[in-house]
């Protein structure tokens, strides 16, 4: 038995690879439940504006690598997230004033939006395919870890090596900051406290003046901050490719509803449930096992509950028996 | 224009685009795309039965047309003895075992009283059963993987005539719209997407993971067909004379009598579930479907049974889809699993239905028909356009390149383009429900 090789193993293999996960799903859904507390309905794209976001990014960091300009030790990229922001914003409210705001209107069902919103997908994703093609592209640079797995086991004398990578720590650094300065917009601003209202009790919120063209306007530029935020710290972890965007559609979804879809703080909650379970289900567990067993007692197999390909089935699963048993998710959500 | 006429005309500019096809570019061309263009038409029925007719919200349609290829497999290629012998009934017990554990739990749940003795023991069955499945499970399927993994380790089909698997695929997807939608169906219009759209997507993880159901990434090819071989054809010295005496070269004509063939017994499919869903529409239970989707409560106030009948329609229209499924793998002779892709098969179908008309028939076949058409065209299309728009541009230059390479992804771009416009323009579809 051997506890601190145990947990070293567990860090390294669990713990981060989940939370890191974890907060870009977080920040995926933080924009799904955005749009779902204003604007009322799902939007089917989000994943594809995720990718927009990113592609936009990854074009001015090869830009600005072609110049030579470069973060040190940070990826460029982190640079060109501005413009990547601001690409996504523009497209957004170019969509919003073209598609969107034709069925605001018209006071349009929720379905009728989601339905549209799928067009809007199609769009975006040719969009992105046709402008960066369909291809895995890497853009990340700079160092890549901040301490690697030799480093530590030399540091620590341990058996057990723990990589944080770069891209990791700035997931993680990046979430808390975004996340902070969205609560500190929504809850201490009068922008903020007008969207909280608008999102409320959208006929009390008119009758009080506010704007609800500009809170939706707000909303979107909102949105396009965390989906390109979001798009760009996956692909920094992983790697860019239009498809898997699209697919992290649903763990994005599930964690929104999760934890309540149109509650921001439930967002955060259940992108760290859904990505905290999909690894712990999809890992092999025998290391850290053989570890905490006495000695010769450890397990044969694997100990892998589920093969990785199955990761979907987990979100699934939990988002299923979720809405079973609590239908409006962790922290009570909304339900239009 | 009365909607017969502009029913009409439509249904006639989809005849004219199709032969077309035939005629400027090749009568092979147009059969291909009038084959597909009837399975998706059946695809778009269904899709319309659940969301016309009764408003449910299924974006899992890839997940049914999936299981309809996997019963082509199961139900047409020759079993393998071997993988059978040396672990086809540990398999089977692994399974069976599998199930026993989650009925167990359903019962006990329903017998026990609400309590901490209940969720213990619920936990106790389902994590005993889990790895009691596992123990018998791995095993087979590790001793079923190793008989001959490059040509077969699975555990082959039944050896049936393969238009059985048709119907066996309907079965298959019904089975499984039924117990999806016991647990999902009581959701709302989003939470039943997102759910439906996770089941395909775990629908498909299965069909690549599970190597001794089907092959899973390693596809099974060569399955049976219900048409005669093109080369055997073109030995048939009956087949090459007649072939002769109409002007055809025996080659072309045995491609397009294969294909003519398949697509007469698609249109025999899709005339008939048709007709079934036509019938459907008028008669008293298509009025309550209508009644219960226009308005629940006032439906179950006048006694439906909303549930239920919710759950008969998700599972009649999954089963179309799942036909459609079958029909489609033994169009193209293997089943690939790789190839599933959402936006494909999930969202195409529903830009068929929406664009056609939800809540028409047939307007759902016109907007098969009519999206395949523009789908499988519109690369061709894009081509011609792009080489007239960068004609100005230097050669080599790389932007010119780049958008000459890019044309095949404007299918995507054209399909959403043509779903906002008609949202926008006729919101309920180019034939819209009377």
């Amino acid at each position: 038995m051997d506890l601190l090789n145990a947990l070293v193993a567990l860090s390294n293999f669990v713990l981060i690879p989940a939370i890191s996960y974890g907060s870009q799903l977080a920040l995926g859904a933080l924009g799904v439940t955005l749009i779902y507390g204003i604007l009322r309905f799902s939007n089917f794209a989000h994943g594809d504006t995720m990718a927009f976001g990113a592609m936009v990014t990854i074009l001015v960091t090869w830009a600005l690598q072609a110049a030579g300009v470069s973060l040190g030790p940070l990826p460029t990229a982190l640079l060109a997230l501005p413009f990547g922001i601001l690409g996504c914003a523009a497209l957004l409210l170019l969509t919003d004033r073209f598609v969107y705001r034709f069925y605001r209107e018209q006071k349009a069902k929720p379905v009728v939006l989601v339905i549209v919103s799928m067009g809007v997908m199609f769009i975006m994703n040719g969009l992105v395919r046709f402008i960066i093609g369909p291809d895995d592209q890497r853009f990340a640079d700079g160092e890549r870890f901040i301490i690697s797995a030799r480093t530590f086991r030399e540091m620590t004398g341990l058996q057990e090596g723990l990589a944080l990578r770069t891209s990791q720590g700035i997931t993680i650094v990046t979430a808390i900051i975004v996340v902070a300065l969205l609560f500190w917009f929504l809850n201490k601003t009068r922008t903020g406290k007008s969207m909280r209202a608008y999102s409320d009790n959208e006929d009390l919120a008119l009758l009080s003046g506010i704007n609800p063209e500009r809170v939706v306007m707000v909303t979107w530029l909102i949105v396009a901050a965390l989906a390109s935020i979001a798009g760009v710290l996956y692909g920094l972890d992983k790697s860019f490719k239009p498809f898997t965007y699209f697919n992290l559609l649903l763990p994005i979804f599930a964690s929104a509803i999760v934890g309540g879809l149109g509650s921001p703080l439930g967002a955060i909650a259940g992108g760290f449930v859904i990505a905290i379970s999909e690894v712990m289900v999809t890992y092999a567990w025998k290391k850290v096992l053989t570890y905490f067993m006495p000695d010769g007692l450890g397990p044969d197999g694997l100990v892998q509950l589920l093969s990785t390909d199955y990761k979907f089935a987990v979100s699934f699963v939990i988002l299923i028996v979720v809405l079973l048993f609590r239908p409006t998710g962790l922290f009570a959500g909304k339900s239009v | 224009m009365t909607q017969p006429l502009r029913t009409i005309v439509l249904f006639a500019l989809v005849a004219a685009l199709i032969l077309g096809t035939g005629l400027l570019q090749s009568w092979n061309s147009a059969l291909i795309i009038l084959n597909m263009g009837l399975i998706s038409a059946l695809m778009a029925l269904g899709v319309n039965l659940q969301w016309g007719f009764a408003g449910l919200f299924n974006v899992g349609v890839m997940g049914f047309v999936a299981l309809g290829g996997l019963a082509t497999v199961i139900v047409s290629m020759p079993p393998v003895g071997e993988a059978w012998a040396v672990g086809g009934l540990r398999v089977v017990l692994g399974l069976v075992l599998g199930a026993a554990t989650l009925v167990l739990a359903v019962l006990v749940r329903g017998r026990m009283a609400a309590g901490r003795r209940r969720g213990l023991a619920l936990a106790a069955i389902l994590l005993g059963g889990f790895f009691l499945f596992r123990w018998v499970f791995d095993g087979g399927v590790e001793a079923v993987e190793s008989v001959n993994p490059a040509s077969t380790g699975y555990l082959g089909g039944l050896g049936l005539p393969v238009l059985l698997a048709w119907p066996a695929g309907g079965a298959l997807a019904a089975g499984a719209a039924w117990l999806i939608g016991k647990t999902a169906l009581g959701l709302r219009s989003d939470y039943l997407a997102i759910a439906t759209l996770g089941i395909a997507e775990i629908i498909i993880a299965v069909m690549k993971n599970e190597d001794w159901l089907a092959r899973g990434v390693k596809n099974v090819i060569g399955l049976p067909r219900p048409v005669p071989y093109e080369i055997d054809l073109q030995q048939d010295p009956d087949f090459t004379s007649r072939a002769v005496e109409i002007g055809l070269d025996p080659v072309t004509a045995s491609t397009l009598y294969v294909k003519l063939g398949y697509g007469l017994l698609f249109a025999a499919v899709l005339i008939v579930v048709l007709i079934l869903a036509q019938l459907a529409l008028n008669s008293p239970w298509g009025r309550m479907m209508r009644a219960i989707r226009d308005n629940e409560t006032a439906a179950a106030a006048m006694g439906k049974d909303v549930t239920f009948r919710h759950l008969q329609i998700f599972v009649l229209g999954s089963a179309i889809c799942g036909i459609a499924g079958a029909m489609m793998t033994t169009l193209d002779g293997q089943l690939t699993p790789t190839s599933y892709q959402p936006l494909r098969y999930t969202f195409l179908v529903w830009v068929m239905v929406i664009v056609g008309g939800s809540g028409n028939n047939l307007g759902a076949v016109l907007g098969g028909f009519l999206i395949w058409f523009l789908w499988v065209q519109v690369e061709p299309m894009g081509q011609l356009l792009m080489s007239v728009l960068t004609s100005g541009m230097a050669d080599g230059s790389a932007l010119k390149a780049h958008l000459l390479d890019s044309v095949a992804h404007m299918r995507l771009l054209t399909m959403g383009l043509v779903l906002l416009v008609v949202l926008r323009f006729s919101p309920r579809g180019l034939l819209p429900e009377r």
